[in-house]
């Protein structure tokens, strides 16, 4: 008789873990054709229709690089303290604070020329978004308290500071009463890369995706890092002084999500306003995920599951396909990707039973 | 040669296909919420189906897509793929909008409850305020507690004013009326919306009223075993036996009458503003617990306000210090209606 035993890998898969990966997206994939089949949509024709949206022409490309910014940037953040096994959630919080603080350089000194401008409003940006991040940092190690908890109630409150500023002394008098704040002079807007529709904020991205490795490879902190977070005890016990750690890895974290929601303020909306929040800081926990927290892959993955955002709406607009769709897709790709995971790690076997 | 002849024949007869598909007129809707809502984008998308009615025109329309950069991207996408008329239904679709007209002169762009143009860019609303002084009407005359309650989606002048027409109806018939405000800071959210409902409930409303794309609320106070008062659409389906009436829409005329405009080229970017009379606001059937004398006074003030001879924001109204906002025989004018930011007296709740 055969059995089926479960082993784990000795040697981590190397070049196959690609195809483990392009499996489970191709496996998420034919689940969706089956869904959009399901439904009576042409389902070749559908999954066609949305890679023209994503991908198949330059303005859909350029469209997803403007959407891969924000979340590049946030799950770049939450990268980190995953690193250290801090579960920060609260992304969406220290993005919005970002653009808070962003937006408060813009309003008060809207003279200022831009080359003082851009770096005042990111160093503003970054300590709001770095301090919301430091906080339940500060309440975990010193009151036990949990980041998770924590870090996500926060988001709520950051937001209601958004809708008190936006609703009250930022209001633009000239709005008829609409929240929102007056748009920013031209010096507070990061602009558009050459006659593309991409903003300068992609190159934020890259400078800031090297430096983060950079980072975490070749320095004594960021080695630190990764020792601790793959065990705290050894860390404590080889001296390393995790608290600081934690404060750290969550003030970089806020940080990033911080400049995301200056990008975001500056270069996408020119203004500050309620629906800033679209919710990336929840997108990016999924993305760091999806690419195993490595730089790299999570621009590859921000970028993909922004393509899947923009093509969906090519197949609303095409196919009537429901809007809801495209959270069912990602669900999918995210569900067998993570199950994918399990192949990488673990093999099966099968053993006849002798004994 | 045969050969020749039927390529040519076929060659010719799919040019003149290509040639007649390129008239059809395409029209583009961009909704805030996913149409199954049954409230604002559903009413929309009735009205979208009266458009595709029409002879020589499709439509399409893309769902759930939040105001800000990804309505840009939409707009302008719809742009790119040559429809000829866009209708973008929120207000948070403005500046966006706005930003895609200029881009593409050659087609028309039409923004529901905004107040900026552009040459080719018109904005439309209607005069829901007017639906709602009426089922204000209904509520106060159905209130026991004089406790009205109101679920609403966010302090903006639209969603005040509704309030404030409410508020001024039930009071007409019911000196003794509330009308109790909470912010739910959401435009759909079932959950929210509903639980919103129940915390007015917990402070003894009998009726409930709302400003919210789902039918939460309806439910709400169907299961408290009180009356609703539902908005966009007929929500009775929802909540039979809570649902009084509701102010709803009706897009269909409207939508038509603009695409046959831009089809017959004679289309021009304006702001309007039409009310009852033209049917684009209605108040829904009144349900059978509303007694035939409240129905026919409210009627009554229907036809009155449709004649033209009855209008909604009339003085003295007063603010809720009891400062007069409206002054005695005057009539608001459409600017102060469009950016109201006050409550008036009755009203129990803050504007922020």
């Amino acid at each position: 008789m055969l059995r089926l035993t479960i082993t784990k890998r000795q040697e981590p898969l190397g070049w196959s873990s690609c195809l483990v990966v392009f499996g489970a997206v191709a496996l998420s994939l034919f689940f969706s054709a089956l869904l959009l089949g399901l439904r009576g949509t042409p389902p070749l024709e559908g999954l066609i229709v949305l890679f023209q949206g994503a991908f198949g022409s330059r303005w859909a490309i350029e469209d997803c690089l403007i959407k891969t910014i924000p979340i590049f940037l946030c799950s770049l953040g939450v990268a980190i303290a995953f690193r250290l096994q801090i579960w920060n959630i609260g992304a969406e919080g220290q993005f919005c604070l970002g653009a808070v603080g962003a937006t408060w350089v813009a309003l008060s000194f809207p003279s200022l020329p831009f080359w003082l401008m851009l770096p005042l409003m990111i160093a503003m940006a970054t300590f709001a978004g770095g301090m919301w991040g430091l906080i339940p940092a500060v309440l975990r190690q010193k009151m036990r308290t949990n980041e998770i908890i924590v870090s996500l109630m926060m988001n709520y409150i950051a937001i209601l500071i958004l809708d008190y500023l936006v609703y009250g002394v930022w209001k633009d008098p000239t709005s008829f009463g609409f929240p929102m704040t007056q748009e920013f002079s031209d010096g507070a807007i990061v602009g558009k890369i050459g006659s593309t529709s991409v903003n300068w904020g992609l190159f934020h991205c890259i400078a800031l995706a090297v430096i983060f490795w950079v980072f975490l490879r070749f320095t004594k902190l960021g080695y630190e890092l990764k020792a601790s977070g793959d065990s705290v005890r050894a860390a404590r016990y080889a001296g390393i002084p995790y608290d600081r750690l934690v404060f750290l890895v969550m003030v970089l974290s806020g940080a990033l999500a911080g400049w995301a929601g200056f990008l975001e303020a500056s270069a996408t909306i020119n203004r500050l306003q309620p629906s800033i929040m679209v919710g990336y800081g929840y997108t990016a926990i999924v993305v760091a995920w999806l690419a195993s927290l490595n730089p790299l892959y999570i621009g590859i993955a921000s970028f993909l599951l922004a393509g899947l955002r923009v093509g969906v709406e090519n197949l609303q607009l095409d196919l009537q396909v429901p809007a809801a769709f495209g959270g069912i897709m990602e669900g999918l790709v995210l569900l067998t990707v993570l199950a994918g995971g399990f192949f990488i790690h673990y093999r099966f076997e099968l053993r006849g039973a002798k004994r | 040669m045969r050969v020749i002849k039927i390529l040519l024949i076929a060659a010719l007869a799919v040019g003149f296909c290509t040639t007649a598909s390129a008239k059809e007129m395409k029209v583009g809707f961009v909704y805030v919420s996913p149409i199954g809502d049954a409230g604002w984008s559903y009413a929309h998308d009735v009205g979208r189906q009266a458009v595709e009615e029409l002879e020589g025109v499709t439509t399409s329309y893309v769902e759930a897509v939040p105001e800000g950069p990804d309505a840009e991207r939409v707009i302008q996408n719809m742009a790119r793929k040559d429809f000829d008329l866009i209708f973008a239904t929120s207000f948070g679709y403005m500046d966006p909008m706005l930003k895609v007209a200029k881009q593409f002169p050659e087609a028309v762009f039409m923004h529901c409850s905004g107040f900026k143009t552009a040459e080719n860019m018109g904005n439309y609303f209607g005069r829901m305020y007017q639906a709602r002084y009426l089922s204000g009407m209904v509520a106060g005359a159905m209130t026991k507690s004089n406790i009205i309650g109101y679920a609403a989606a966010f302090p903006i002048p639209e969603v005040i004013r509704g309030i404030n027409a409410f508020t001024l109806g039930a009071r007409a018939v019911n000196e003794e009326a509330t009308v109790r405000v909470v912010w739910t800071k959401t435009w759909y959210d079932p959950a929210t919306e509903k639980e919103a409902a129940k915390s007015l409930l917990d402070v003894g409303a009998d009726v409930i009223a709302q400003h919210q794309d789902s039918p939460g609320p309806q439910e709400a106070a169907q299961e408290k075993g009180v009356y609703s008062i539902g908005y966009n659409s007929d929500m009775s389906a929802f909540a039979p036996k809570a649902h009084l009436t509701a102010p709803v829409w009706n897009w269909g005329p409207y939508y038509t009458k603009v695409v046959n405009e831009v089809k017959n080229g004679t289309w021009e970017s304006e702001s309007v503003w039409p009310g009852m009379e033209t049917g684009i606001v209605d108040l829904a059937p009144f349900g059978s617990m509303v007694p035939k004398e409240i129905q026919e006074m409210v009627l009554a003030k229907k036809a009155e306000i449709v004649a033209g001879q009855a209008k909604v924001f009339v003085g003295p109204v007063l603010d809720q210090q009891g400062n007069v906002k409206i002054a005695e025989g005057s009539v608001a004018d459409d600017q102060s209606l469009l950016g109201m930011t006050w409550f008036v007296e009755g009203v129990t709740g803050t504007t922020e």
